[in-house]
């Protein structure tokens, strides 16, 4: 007797019992069910919820595994450039070693434990409330919190942010597909305006930073945003290190070259939308372009504090921060984007647009993606609303001059 | 109640749980966000509504029948704004620091919506006493979930209650601190009363069903 079975008698065994929910969300996301519908040929399609946040998790595995290496590598560079010693990053020499892999995997993997268990668990427990099936929502959702938290992040603070982040994102909206917000971004808002010490500054992004600030054996843990934020030239990074991912920064963001293969993977698969993807990175380059024009007309001098971050040349702007995850994981998410066609070029447009604004103008924190991405998740039925009735009014001109 | 009727208790006893001025009729809701970071604030702005609201219940219930209803607005934030006036001026005597945390909130007391609501909807069709006791009973609501709101968000806020550290020091790092416990940042902003708030009307929807229109 294999396991499936014994998943299907166990559900049967508690059929009408409260616990039902949760035997049969155990069965299904490991089988297909054993019962089928009878009579009538339906709808056949492959892709249900689950296999379709089966396909983003694979396409986030390349960064969660490229964030474990990068912790590591992050704290042992840090500690050389403590000492004076300037690591060139290479990718087979310095970057995949056992060293790193081994430090990462003890900061990160903690992190994605806490996601999933927390909020599987409240997702079980308002299944059984509810007496509901349990939702899928939660599968995406866990795999991206640990993705865009810093990596020394405290666990119970994470708890806390996805308990929140579940019941007030997601739970009391009616569950999975009634949010408004995104839940992965809510979970973040919720730890950034919650624990500021832990989430922003120059110490978070590295392992260790913060314990070690002001021994002897203090490291720096300075993003690239951070130092063109206070204008302070980079030195020690250069472009192929950002493309690829060298950098400092939340655990799964910092490669764009992982982040762009994903991409490619969810268009080609048809789940997350090329049109929200483009949009967003054409309102990120226009944002960026009007900033390096006012720097061009001289409107904005070196003595400004906007100075560094204006002066990035626009494209670069896409190579730094979280602006590349937040576009391909974080605007596409289907229930709280636009819906319609035309919507989703204006949300995309807008989320890069405000991202690049709040990036510049924000004094205390030079990262804007997750508040623009949440702002326009509000805005985004109202775009679809507008769309919408302005398409029904072209039609009712058309059939009155078909008419007429 | 041997003191006062059932009808009468009623009045007093409806706006503290099913008749809630907050959680159901949704009133008064900027000052229960504005306010509530500490439970100090949160219980003198009780108080102070509690007396706008008692005295200006009865005030206008005696004087109901003499003015025109087409100046009774006017007549009523009078009213209103005498009283406020005599609560900040008192604040400002006897307890300057506090005056000082409530701000402008003291004054905007004119604009919170439960004493209007009340004075339209009860004062000017009833009688002194009733008038009296329904004023105190909506206040009296309006302070239980303002007293609510402002010990959670004050405890994880701030760590405090009253002002005296309950949790530890969190600069010296004793009591909770020790473990790793940080204070919650975001209670201390006003979205986050509002979700406090939300919280509230939840539970209480879900403990009386009767409350749930479809």
């Amino acid at each position: 007797m294999g396991i499936k079975l014994s998943l299907h008698q166990l559900k049967e065994k508690f059929k009408g019992n409260m616990f039902a929910p949760a035997f049969n969300a155990f069965h299904t996301f490991l089988y297909t069910p054993n019962d089928v519908t009878k009579g009538g040929t339906h709808i056949k399609a492959a892709d249900d919820l689950k296999r379709t946040m089966n396909m983003v998790i694979l396409s986030l595995v390349p960064c969660l595994l490229f964030g474990i290496f990068n912790a590591g590598y992050q704290h042992y560079a840090a500690v050389d450039l403590a000492n004076g010693i300037i690591r060139e990053a290479s990718f087979l020499g310095n970057f995949i070693t056992l060293e790193n892999f081994l430090l990462g995997s003890t900061k990160v993997l903690p992190l994605v434990i806490v996601s999933y268990v927390v909020g599987l668990t409240v997702e079980f427990i308002f299944a059984v409330i509810k007496g509901h099936e349990v939702e899928e929502g939660y599968l995406v959702t866990g795999m991206l919190v640990p993705l865009i938290v810093p990596v020394d992040l405290p666990l119970w603070m994470l708890a806390v942010a996805v308990i929140f982040g579940v019941i007030i994102g997601k739970e009391v909206f009616g569950g999975t597909g009634m949010n408004i917000l995104n839940p992965a971004l809510t979970i973040r808002a919720f730890l950034f305006f919650a624990y500021p010490t832990w989430m922003s500054g120059d110490k978070v992004w590295v392992h260790q930073a913060v314990e070690r600030t002001g021994t002897a054996e203090a490291i720096s843990g300075e993003t690239i945003l951070g130092m063109h934020a206070q204008n302070i030239p980079i030195e020690i990074y250069d472009l192929s290190d950002m493309f690829i991912g060298f950098i400092p920064g939340s655990v799964g963001e910092t490669s764009k070259i992982l982040i762009i293969l994903g991409a490619l993977f969810l268009i080609f698969t048809k789940i997350g939308s090329w049109r929200i993807m483009l949009s967003t990175i054409a309102g990120a380059l226009f944002m960026g372009l009007i900033f390096n024009q006012v720097v061009d007309l001289g409107w904005i001098t070196e003595t400004s504090k906007f100075y560094g971050l204006m002066s990035v040349p626009f494209w670069e702007h896409l190579l730094i921060g979280s602006i590349l995850f937040g576009a391909v994981f974080m605007a596409t998410d289907p229930v709280t984007a636009a819906q319609t066609l035309k919507g989703k070029w204006i949300y995309g447009f807008l989320i890069g647009f405000i991202s690049i604004m709040i990036r510049v103008f924000n004094p205390a924190y030079p990262e804007g993606v997750f508040l623009a991405i949440l702002l326009m998740n509000v805005f985004a039925p109202t775009i679809d609303h507008y769309v919408i009735q302005s398409n029904i009014k072209n039609r009712l001109n058309r059939i009155k001059i078909k008419i007429s | 109640m041997g003191l006062l009727s059932k009808k009468d208790s009623k009045l007093i006893l409806d706006p503290l749980s099913d008749n809630n001025p907050i959680t159901i009729q949704v009133l008064g809701i900027c000052s229960a966000l504005a306010i509530t970071a500490e439970l100090e604030a949160s219980v003198v702005m009780s108080i102070a509504v509690l007396f706008v609201m008692g005295a200006g219940n009865v005030v206008i219930s005696l004087i109901r029948n003499i003015v025109p209803s087409r100046i009774r607005i006017i007549v009523q934030l009078i009213i209103i704004a005498t009283l406020v006036i005599i609560v900040d001026l008192v604040l400002k005597a006897y307890a300057y620091e506090l005056s000082k945390t409530l701000s402008v909130f003291v004054g905007l007391i004119i604009t919170n919506c439960i004493i209007m609501g009340r004075f339209e909807a009860f004062a000017l069709g009833n009688g002194l006493w009733r008038s009296f006791l329904d004023g105190i009973g909506n206040a009296l609501g309006y302070s239980l979930i303002l007293i609510i709101v402002g010990f959670f968000r004050e405890l994880l806020g701030s760590g405090t209650l009253w002002g005296y550290p309950v949790l530890g020091d969190a600069i010296d790092k004793t009591g909770l601190y020790a473990f790793g416990y940080e204070n919650n940042g975001f209670m201390l902003l006003s979205p986050m009363a509002l979700i406090v708030v939300g919280i509230i009307i939840w539970i209480q929807r879900s403990k009386s069903t009767h409350l749930i229109e479809d």
